[in-house]
């Protein structure tokens, strides 16, 4: 077993032992189910109205009626339960000092690093999987396109490693869960504050910096079903400078 | 294997460790004594390539811990002033984790395991919870995790700390039969553990190394000469230079009270008979006499507190009269 490989184990097990993963687990999942349940019950009286009107079989578009603002739903709730999922990371190592032991450890930054990483996002995508139940058990009702909506499974994919690394980086930066929950809250919130805040100056330069920084541009393109390469390269290049910052973060812990 | 040179560590502004130079060899137990915020722990975590120094340099077992890190940390078993636990875990499933990051092969690493868990005592609390166990037990699966990859260098910080009388003796045995195999450090405010377990004993204060030697020496040296202390009941202002008259006197001055005084003669010389006599002789009536014999704690105190020695009274009562 390589050392990250061990680390990754190692997380999991804690995950799996303490209540907190299966908390987060069951409220992701009965918020996301009651929502999807919301949309997919509005979707079939807009259908009804629809056929009342036309007095024709109404053929409506799912992706756009039930899947789409689910995302965006599933986004948002996303913003506010995986910097619970983070917030033990290191800040759990700092406080009971086991952090000393890996760090005495012929073991490098990068893979605890990366290991810590790999062990919350395989956490978290089991969670999103679960979710997959959802058009699963829709497709045996309606048909609708699937490549939308892979895409869009990709897009939380994506967008949760983002907010992971970022709470990542949090957790390494304190030994207190509470605080490195809020802290990667915040940032996570102050990302998407740069989407709407970018609105404000158009299309400038400002605007369209700000714009790129933001998740919500590239989020908004790949639910929409448009792969994009630029979009590919945010989501990378922000989790590899949380990466880098988390790295900082411990560096700094030790030689302060 | 162990080579500290010209090692200075600043926090900030704050001086952590200034200057500090020593060497141990294969084998030996040290220990580092000093009062709290010395600077053991710090020392303790250069070692380990915990935390680089400010300058300096730092080699164990032959590799600089700067430009071999790795190495280094595959030779050095480390535990902290709090052992790292992870609660949740057993023993056992502990020491695995340990053993992987400590990158034993498989094979390897059972045939550790059943070595370590036997050497300290946790047969019986292998497949418990770490959480669910007494802070002597706990000690003890710290101590196992440093000793799993059966490391050359042993850095053990405040290893008893916390722990009852019993566990602390249990500790100390277990520490006591590594040695010779392994070369260990150990940091200690208790002088009785200096003295129970090291062969050589560097004090600390303030940052820096105020002696090096073993804890017998340390003793002697600071043995140049041998205090009294007399009380008597009348106070008499000549006394003080008739006390000091008598020959082999160094030194006399007055103690805590006007009537006690304390009494410097030299080495060898034994004055507390003509003490006794001229007492007695002016009739300021004798109350007590005693010897103060150094032990390393006045060596401790006396190298930690800034200013003069301090002495303590009622070691060895000599001789008590009242009249």
């Amino acid at each position: 077993m390589t050392p990250a490989l061990t680390i990754i184990a190692k997380e999991l097990r804690s995950f799996f032992v303490s209540p907190v993963v299966y908390v987060i687990g069951a409220i992701f999942l009965a918020v996301v189910g009651l929502m999807s349940y919301q949309a997919v019950a509005n979707a079939s009286n807009q259908a009804l109205r629809l056929m009342q009107l036309q007095n024709t079989y109404a053929q409506l578009n799912l992706n756009e009626m039930i899947f789409r603002p689910l995302f965006q739903s599933m986004n948002l709730i996303l913003m506010i339960i995986l910097p619970l999922l983070t917030m033990r990371l290191f800040a759990e190592e700092r406080k009971l000092r086991t952090f000393e032991l890996l760090l005495t450890s012929p073991i490098g930054v990068n893979e605890i690093v990366s290991g810590k990483f790999l062990s919350v996002l395989i956490v978290y995508a089991g969670l999103l999987s679960l979710t997959g139940l959802i058009p699963l058990t829709l497709a045996a009702y309606a048909t609708f396109d699937w490549n939308p909506i892979l895409l869009g499974y990709l897009a939380l994919l994506l967008q949760g490693a983002l907010m992971l690394s970022i709470g990542l980086f949090a957790s390494a930066l304190t030994e207190n869960q509470i605080i490195a929950a809020f802290l990667s809250f915040g940032l996570i919130v102050g990302l998407w504050v740069l989407g709407a805040l970018s609105t404000a100056f158009g299309d400038s330069t400002l605007g369209n910096i700000l714009s790129y920084l933001s998740f919500t541009e590239h989020f908004q393109r790949l639910i929409r079903g448009l792969l994009n390469v630029k979009d590919l390269v945010y989501y990378i290049s922000g989790m590899a400078f949380m990466w880098f910052a988390a790295h900082q973060a411990i560096d700094a812990y030790r030689w302060k | 294997m162990i080579d500290v040179q010209h090692v200075t560590k600043r926090y900030g502004k704050v001086t952590a460790l200034n200057d500090i130079s020593f060497s141990i060899a294969k084998g030996e137990i040290v220990a580092f004594l000093g009062p709290n915020g010395a600077g053991k722990t710090t020392t303790m975590r250069i070692l380990t390539g915990f935390m680089p120094p400010t300058s300096g340099t730092v080699s164990i077992a032959g590799f600089d811990c700067l430009e071999e890190p790795w190495e280094v940390k595959k030779h050095i078993g480390y535990l902290p002033e709090t052992p790292p636990l992870y609660l949740e875990f057993t023993v056992r499933e502990y020491l695995t984790f340990v053993g992987r990051i400590k990158r034993l092969g498989p094979k390897q690493l059972q045939e550790r395991m059943e070595i370590t868990i036997n050497q300290t005592g946790l047969t019986e609390v292998q497949g418990r919870v770490i959480g669910n166990l007494s802070r002597g037990y706990r000690q003890r699966v710290g101590l196992a995790q440093a000793l799993l990859h059966n490391p050359p260098v042993l850095i053990l910080d405040e290893p008893t700390t916390g722990l009852d009388p019993n566990q602390i003796i249990e500790i100390r045995d277990l520490i006591k039969n590594l040695a010779g195999s392994h070369t260990i450090i150990l940091s200690t405010h208790l002088l009785a553990e200096a003295t129970a377990i090291c062969q050589k004993v560097i004090i600390i204060h303030q940052g820096q190394i105020v002696a090096i030697d073993t804890p017998e020496q340390l003793g002697a040296k600071f043995r140049q000469s041998t205090m009294l202390q007399l009380t008597v009941k009348q106070s008499d202002p000549d006394l003080l230079d008739a006390l000091g008259k008598i020959p082999g006197v160094m030194h006399v001055s007055h103690g805590p009270t006007p009537n006690t005084y304390a009494i410097e003669t030299k080495i060898g010389k034994d004055v507390r008979e003509e003490l006794t006599q001229l007492v007695v002789a002016r009739g300021a009536g004798l109350l007590e006499l005693t010897t103060q014999t150094v032990s390393l704690e006045d060596v401790f105190k006396a190298f930690t507190t800034s200013d003069k020695p301090v002495m303590k009274p009622q070691e060895n009562t000599v001789a008590s009269t009242s009249q």
